[in-house]
């Protein structure tokens, strides 16, 4: 059985899987429950100044939108950090880590950017037995108009200066998490190293409009008849949180900072990804908002069951696997070459390969041949660009298959080079690096 | 009286029973069904649902219309190439059709549920009453139709849409054709067929003149003197015969005035039917009428196929809900002679057959089945009187691919002509096709006359 324990900067969990800092995390009721269906660890909803509690709007919070059979692919919301007192949320977060000592709980903090308010919030966390503590520097809507949140990550300086405070006046390990609504994510992650962080999470949600109601001409949710950009997650950030962690894991000034990977987690399979891309473990929450607690124990057998077929034993056999092949596209082997190839025995004939391509593409899938509807790649006009795979209802009906060197490639009329040759070296390219006798 | 009455007789069941055997076989989909069902659309290129329709009615872009909220879109699509979209949405055998082209078969054997789906947006649009067609200025040219079957107000309508003045020729009472007379009544419920004549003839354009029949009340000479274009879309009048002993006992009728009564009749309790029903035939006929006859309260139902169940016109799917509502179908049997009792039928005795080296013939073996009521669905002909010397085809009228006749003033459609199945999907086809002939060819006539 693969050992799934995780050790995620001195914090220790059972399992790699924690709900992120969101509505699932709000108060110990929650928290409990969560920790019943199996999950490994909280980070506990942002806590704010002590003092009267933030207000959130009483109506809508969230948006989604949709793909076949409303299935949900993101999810946004402008809800606000904990609307309940400090000390209850303070009170809770002690008993719920006495029932569960072997669970990690994080509590996330979120308070103005003047040190003596971080100063004065960081013990009572500590009192809590929290293990750690995750800096919302992310939240990209409310918050970010009073000056906290996504307003000080995105701006590298400050998070180094509230990182340097948090590492003055706590023991516990600090975790930044990052906004996504930031040309370069690397700026902030630096930043966060430079200032003593042990750690980041990222990403956290993404400036949106999930949508425009069109009988009102507002957007959605609605206030009122007003809207605002909300906080976007799901299955649908998935793409851009990957990138981020990877461009984290492999940015040299940066290499083996610890990352705890967020944004979109639905299965075992998007978590293991982010293991790969550089991640010690992920955090989850649109998805437990969409289909309850339960969903942690098929990521929890799902990750093992694989592991146990690869042959992995520990998370740290994955960790980071794939950051060494993530590179730039000038480093792409120029000489490789993939043609589609259509197995005829899956096919169901809807064509959608064939007029993806011939409209939009390279014209190198058949329609008819003799007459009868039938679908095949033209290898003489196939670039291996991928679209019929994704375009294709049926898993694995349509593969590249990747041609041996030696082997003719009909459109170019040449034979595969077995050496690999990128584009910095290609005669194309203006500014190519020439042979030193040249 | 009650429900092992001996004899043909009414009121089997109770009314309950009467209104649940005789509601919707495929209910309605609300929207959120409509919608689960939409999304299982592929969106095919060229699509092979599309390909099997008959009317050729885009339907992957009618289910992207319905699953971005769209129904009224939607059926327009569906009515621009089938304005009898309503009722081909309830009676299709769609199983034989678009839903066996489905890919959604090959990849899981489960179509999508395109007959439900264009019923679903057909039925938003007639039920809110939204037309989607003008009649063109008018073009002065008079146009005859005979027959108000789908055939007829397929071309009917078309014409209109150009600008054409229609007259319709009707024999019967009411329009509608088989749509009114012949359909299962567990198919269309309510008074769907009138409904939708109403709205195909709301486009304006069109006159029906009801109880008019060809032979009886004009002949085609007649219309060719008065109107610059004739459409016959005049169906199968006659019904094929047993010719065996004791066809002429009481109790031996025609399936398909079987079916006419019953659809015709308000309170089905008033609907007599045999304790004992054996249904001759292997088409759609039988099936209706074996399958309403169990749905009437009758004890037995038998149908008696002369050939194999491979052979059978019925499709699978009727086949199998005729099995589901109760009805033993036997395979291998022909009629041999029907006995009798003061002249009402009580049994028919059947002779098995088999495939010879001379085609199907009888064993000599037989098996007697007991029957106070035997249905005739042993096919249809084309008999009709006063069309002067148009030229037949396998007995019935011939027409060119566009549904010219051998007369250059005359096309047909529908049943009446053997072109393709006897479908109400086919026969609309062919009307909107003859139609847009008929129109090509009375403004190439307009322009040289000009």
């Amino acid at each position: 059985m693969a050992d799934l324990r995780n050790n995620f900067v001195g914090i220790k969990s059972p399992n790699p899987f924690w709900l992120a800092s969101a509505p699932p995390t709000d108060k110990a009721y929650n928290v409990e429950r969560a920790f019943k269906a199996g999950w490994g660890g909280v980070v506990w909803k942002t806590l704010g100044s002590e003092g009267p509690p933030v207000v959130n709007v009483n109506g809508p919070r969230y948006g989604a939108i949709w793909g076949a059979d409303r299935r949900l692919l993101g999810l946004n919301n402008i809800e606000l950090i904990t609307d309940r007192p400090l000390q209850v949320n303070l009170q809770e977060m002690k008993q719920v880590k006495m029932n569960w000592p072997d669970r990690a709980l994080i509590a996330s903090i979120m308070v103005p950017c003047v040190e003596e308010e971080w100063k004065a919030i960081l013990p009572l966390v500590e009192e809590t037995g929290a293990d750690g503590i995750e800096l919302n520097f992310g939240c990209p809507h409310g918050m970010s108009e009073r000056g906290m949140g996504a307003a000080v990550g995105q701006v590298p300086e400050y998070i180094e200066m509230v990182v340097r405070w948090c590492k003055q006046y706590t023991r516990m390990p600090v975790i930044t998490k990052l906004t996504p609504n930031i040309t370069d994510i690397r700026k902030p992650a630096r930043a966060a190293k430079a200032g003593g962080t042990d750690a980041v999470s990222l990403i956290n949600t993404i400036n949106s409009i999930v949508s425009v109601d069109l009988d009102s001409f507002a957007p959605s949710p609605t206030v009122d008849g007003k809207g605002t950009h909300g906080g976007y997650c799901g299955p649908a950030v998935k793409p851009i949180a990957l990138n981020m962690v990877a461009e984290i894991a492999r940015d040299p000034e940066t290499y083996g900072l610890p990352i705890s990977g967020i944004g979109g987690v639905t299965t075992w399979r998007d978590a293991a990804e982010f293991l790969a891309l550089g991640a010690g473990n992920v955090q989850v929450c649109t998805a437990a908002m969409t289909y309850g607690f339960k969903i942690v124990q098929e990521m929890i057998s799902g990750l093992s069951d694989w592991m146990d077929e690869k042959g992995h034993r520990t998370l740290d056999d994955i960790t980071g696997r794939a950051v060494p092949n993530v590179t730039d596209w000038q480093y792409l082997n120029l000489n490789y070459v993939a043609k589609a190839h259509i197995d005829q025995d899956a096919c169901i004939k809807c064509g959608r390969c064939h007029i993806a391509c011939e409209d939009t593409s390279h014209q190198a899938i058949t329609h008819l041949v003799n007459g009868v509807r039938h679908f095949e790649v033209k290898e003489e006009e196939c670039v291996g660009c991928n679209l019929c795979v994704n375009v294709c209802p049926v898993e694995n009906c349509i593969t590249m298959v990747p041609l041996a060197a030696g082997a003719l490639d009909q459109r170019t009329g040449r034979t595969v080079d077995p050496t690999y040759a990128n584009w910095t070296t290609h005669p194309n390219n203006p500014v190519a690096q020439r042979q030193a006798a040249e | 009286m009650g429900r092992l009455a001996p004899g043909i007789t009414s009121g089997r069941l109770s009314a309950a029973d009467y209104d649940a055997n005789f509601s919707d076989l495929h209910p309605p989909l609300d929207k959120h069904e409509a919608l689960v069902a939409s999304d299982r659309c592929y969106f095919c290129h060229d699509a092979p649902c599309m390909t099997a329709c008959p009317t050729s009615i885009d339907i992957p872009l009618f289910i992207r219309q319905i699953s971005t909220s769209n129904p009224l879109g939607a059926a327009r699509t569906i009515f621009d190439q089938n304005i009898l979209g309503g009722m081909c949405a309830r009676v299709c055998p769609t199983e034989t059709l678009c839903e066996q082209a489905c890919v959604r078969n090959t990849a899981e054997e489960r179509p999508v549920e395109i007959g439900r789906l264009q019923r679903y947006a057909t039925d938003t649009a007639m039920e809110r009453g939204v037309q989607f067609y003008k009649r063109a200025a008018s073009t002065g040219k008079k146009v005859a139709v005979v027959g108000a079957g789908p055939a007829g107000l397929a071309a009917a309508h078309r014409l209109a849409m150009h600008g054409h003045d229609v007259v319709i020729f009707e024999a019967r009472e009411k329009s509608g054709g088989l749509n009114e007379y012949g359909i299962a009544t567990y198919k269309s419920t309510g008074d769907f067929a009138q409904d939708e004549v109403n709205y195909i003839l709301s486009i304006g354009g069109i006159e029906v003149r009801h109880g008019q029949k060809l032979g009886r009340d004009f002949t085609l000479a007649h219309l060719e003197g008065q109107y610059d274009a004739i459409f016959l879309g005049i169906g199968l009048a006659g019904v094929n015969g047993l010719g065996v002993e004791g066809e002429d006992l009481a109790g031996v009728e025609d399936a398909v005035e079987f079916i006419a009564g019953l659809r015709q009749a308000r309170d089905k309790a008033s609907v007599a039917v045999g304790r004992s029903v054996v249904v001759l035939g292997g088409g759609m006929t039988a099936i209706d009428a074996a399958v309403q006859a169990k749905l009437l309260g009758a004890e037995e139902v038998t149908i008696a196929y002369r050939r194999g169940k491979e052979n059978m016109n019925a499709s699978e799917f009727e086949q199998d809900l005729a099995a589901s509502k109760g009805v033993t179908i036997r395979h291998w049997l022909q009629p041999k002679r029907v006995l009798g009792e003061g002249g009402k039928a009580t049994a028919i005795e059947l002779e098995y057959t088999a495939l010879t080296a001379n085609g199907l013939a009888g064993t000599g073996e037989t098996v007697t089945i007991r029957a106070d009521q035997v249905l005739k669905a042993i096919g249809q002909t084309f008999r009709v009187e006063g069309l002067g010397a148009l030229e037949m085809k396998g007995g019935r009228i011939a027409i060119d691919a566009e549904g010219r006749t051998s007369h250059p003033k005359v096309w047909a459609g529908g049943d009446c002509v053997k072109l393709g199945e006897d479908l109400t999907v086919t026969s609309v086809a062919q009307g909107r096709d003859a139609a847009e002939s008929i129109n090509r060819a009375l403004a190439g006539a307009a322009r040289s006359a000009a």
